[in-house]
């Protein structure tokens, strides 16, 4: 049962036989697919008396090379012929793979693809949008609807909860930012304006950028998994027909948690990467902190604190609008979700980081310089 | 080439273990539990070669974990398990690849490799144990394998999300029957089909079984399916195999799940729906006489 496949030409009056013998089952094929692909006709018979056992790839492989040289099969036990018979009833071309396009075409095709799609996501997201405004208006209308413990649950998930992540991460970040600025300044013996390096930019713009970027691999990502297994699980739909709008249910709570903690959560990031600033220039500057805060204090104005905590809500929502938007967009297969918060997140972080730069602008022109 | 021949020695090895009984899959005092809670305790089963033998029991009785346990995908507490002769418990991936190349799996929801087409997916347990067939040959055995288990030829380019939930089954069922194994596992593969689809199913199950001389090992909740195809069904309750025998044997003892389950009312139907088929069956063939060709 186990000998190798094994193959012999014989020349007869009346052309070549091929005489197959052992076992043609896989294990036991080795090279014979490529030595009977070597053999040129005319053959007058495929002969199988010295098989001792075939499974259904060695049955195809007699039958294929039988039909590429056009030659019957003879001397088989019946088990064999009927297994060579069974498998050649089968004999049909199968695409293996899709048709191949051409690069050029494929590519221009893909690139038609990704903005038609870009502009229908901005314009689904846009609805979407406007779609959370008509449910926060029926809210205000019905204020007894408003699913406070939803959205108190929301706080501790998207806000207590990252408390730490956050902390530690301004934290590092004010070091970092210390620490670049001064080894720079020293070269102008100004190392103490490390401290309006700090205190600035914070306060204005890491504080808050950071922790949106934080917020949205966190809470926007899991607003889109979450949302998207509902989907697929026909919780959304089981909701519909019970008459819960799952706008009202499951948008409205995160993104009104997201818009309220966002604001928190970036004061205090901006705090902690000040303490972190602080922390480095009292250890490597030797600047005392009271030093320290009093410069803060000075170099610091209050509009930088404004211009923090009001872009901090539409960051909020634009991660809850990008994430619950995401999720709702779910169908099909559990491989969607998985794109879905990709795209998700992507999304959250590009359009906080282009209206981060309309609202530098738009702060500049005010004067909040 | 050394390793090779390694392979093959431990192929001749498994081969006379093989020859010398006529069971395929041994199964003694198996104990699986997860944390509290124990799924298997001193379970023994016996698979003869060539049967179909179905496993039935309550949900949460552990059908799927006693695949797993048998395949490897699960080392259980105790016990020890027999493939081929082989013992199966401990032995990491790459060993007993001898036995590993013997046997397919037909996971619940087909389990296909997303990124690949059908006919791709076909090919991996090919392309992965047995190299030395060209790319021309492995897309011809493909082939066939797709059309064999009575999936359409158009469906092999496909991505498995584009495929309904049978024709899922059917493309696992292609790939599980890749490399002609002598073993099938198949995990409720009637499961989530219509009535049709699972009749077809099942027809093709076991023409297949009766063509290529298949050892399965079928898990099924399907009450036609044990009746129609089964040559015997084991009973899982308690923690352990409670009886093993044909539905006729069952039928004979009196644990009230084993009672419960086949004299219900859809056991009774299925009875019925069975007998009724016989009758046709025999009308048939009294008719016709049998050519004895498939």
């Amino acid at each position: 049962m186990n000998k190798a496949a094994d193959l012999a030409e014989e020349m007869r009056d009346d052309g070549t036989v091929i005489r197959l013998s052992g076992s043609l089952a896989i294990a036991c094929l080795h090279d014979l697919p490529s030595r009977l692909d070597a053999v040129q006709g005319p053959v007058s018979a495929i002969d199988l008396s010295g098989v001792e056992h075939i499974d259904t790839i060695g049955a195809w492989t007699v039958h294929r090379t039988a039909k590429r040289l056009n030659s019957p099969i003879t001397g088989g036990r019946d088990d064999t012929m009927r297994l060579i018979d069974a498998v050649g009833a089968l004999d049909e071309p199968v695409l293996i793979r899709p048709d191949h396009v051409p690069a050029v075409r494929r590519i221009v095709g893909q690139i038609g693809e990704a903005v038609s799609t870009a502009g229908s996501t901005m314009l689904g997201l846009l609805g979407f949008f406007g779609g959370t405004l008509v449910a926060t208006w029926s809210i205000i209308r019905h204020p007894r609807r408003f699913r406070v413990n939803a959205v108190v649950q929301r706080f501790e998930v998207v806000g207590v909860s990252a408390l730490g992540i956050i902390g530690l991460m301004s934290f590092l970040i004010g070091i970092v930012i210390a620490q670049q600025g001064s080894v720079q300044l020293r070269q102008f013996g100004m190392e103490m304006l490390a401290i309006n390096l700090v205190g600035r930019l914070t306060f204005r713009e890491l504080g808050v950028l950071m922790t949106a970027i934080m917020v949205a691999g966190r809470s926007g990502s899991a607003f889109a998994a979450q949302l998207g297994t509902m989907k697929l699980t026909e919780e959304v739909d089981a909701m519909r027909t019970i008459g819960v709008s799952p706008m009202e249910a499951l948008v409205l709570p995160r993104t009104l948690a997201v818009v309220i903690m966002m604001p928190l959560l970036g004061f205090y990031a901006s705090i902690m990467a000040v303490i972190g600033g602080g922390f480095l220039c009292a250890i490597a500057l030797d600047i005392p902190p009271i030093t320290f805060i009093q410069r803060l204090r000075e170099v610091v104005p209050i509009t930088d604190l404004w211009v923090g905590l009001i872009k901090a809500p539409v960051f909020g929502l634009i991660i809850a609008i990008s994430g619950c938007f995401q999720g709702m967009q779910v169908k099909g297969n559990a491989e969607e979700v998985g794109l879905r918060t990709t795209a998700a997140v992507v999304q959250a972080i590009f359009l906080v980081i282009v209206l981060d730069a309309i609202f530098a602008v738009f702060f500049t022109w005010l004067g909040w310089n | 080439m050394a390793e090779q021949d390694d392979i093959a020695a431990e192929e001749a090895r498994v081969e006379s273990m093989m020859a010398q009984s006529d069971i395929a899959i041994s199964v003694r005092g198996i104990r699986n539990s997860f944390g509290e809670q124990v799924v298997h305790d001193g379970l023994d089963l016996d698979v003869r070669k060539g049967e179909i033998l179905g496993v039935v029991g309550g949900s949460g009785t552990g059908k799927s974990v006693l695949m797993r346990a048998i395949i490897g995908l699960q080392t259980p507490d105790e016990g020890e398990i027999h493939v081929f002769g082989e013992s199966m418990v401990g032995r990491l991936d790459d060993e007993a690849l001898a036995i590993r190349k013997r046997w397919g799996v037909l996971f619940q929801g087909g389990a296909l490799f997303s990124t690949l087409t059908v006919a791709e997916n076909v090919e991996v347990p090919i392309r992965e144990y047995y190299p030395n067939i060209g790319a021309e040959l492995r897309d011809e055995i493909a082939a066939y394998k797709i059309r064999m288990t009575g999936l359409p030829a158009e469906a092999g380019p496909k991505y498995p999300s584009e495929l309904s939930g049978g024709m899922k089954k059917r493309a696992g069922l292609a790939r599980a029957l890749a490399l002609d194994p002598d073993l099938l596992f198949l995990d409720e593969p009637t499961a989530g089909l219509d009535p049709i689809g699972a009749a077809a199913f099942d027809e093709q199950t076991r023409q297949l079984q009766q063509t290529l001389g298949l050892t399965v090992f079928l898990i099924t909740h399907d009450l036609d399916t044990l009746y129609s195809i089964c040559d015997r069904v084991a009973v899982l309750a308690d923690h352990k195999v409670i009886a093993v025998g044909t539905i006729e044997e069952l039928l004979a003892t009196d644990h009230p799940w084993i009672q419960e389950y086949f004299n219900g009312p859809r056991g009774r139907a299925a009875t019925a729906a069975v007998a009724r088929h016989h009758d046709r069956e025999q009308d048939r063939a009294a008719q016709t006489p049998p050519d004895g060709r498939q």
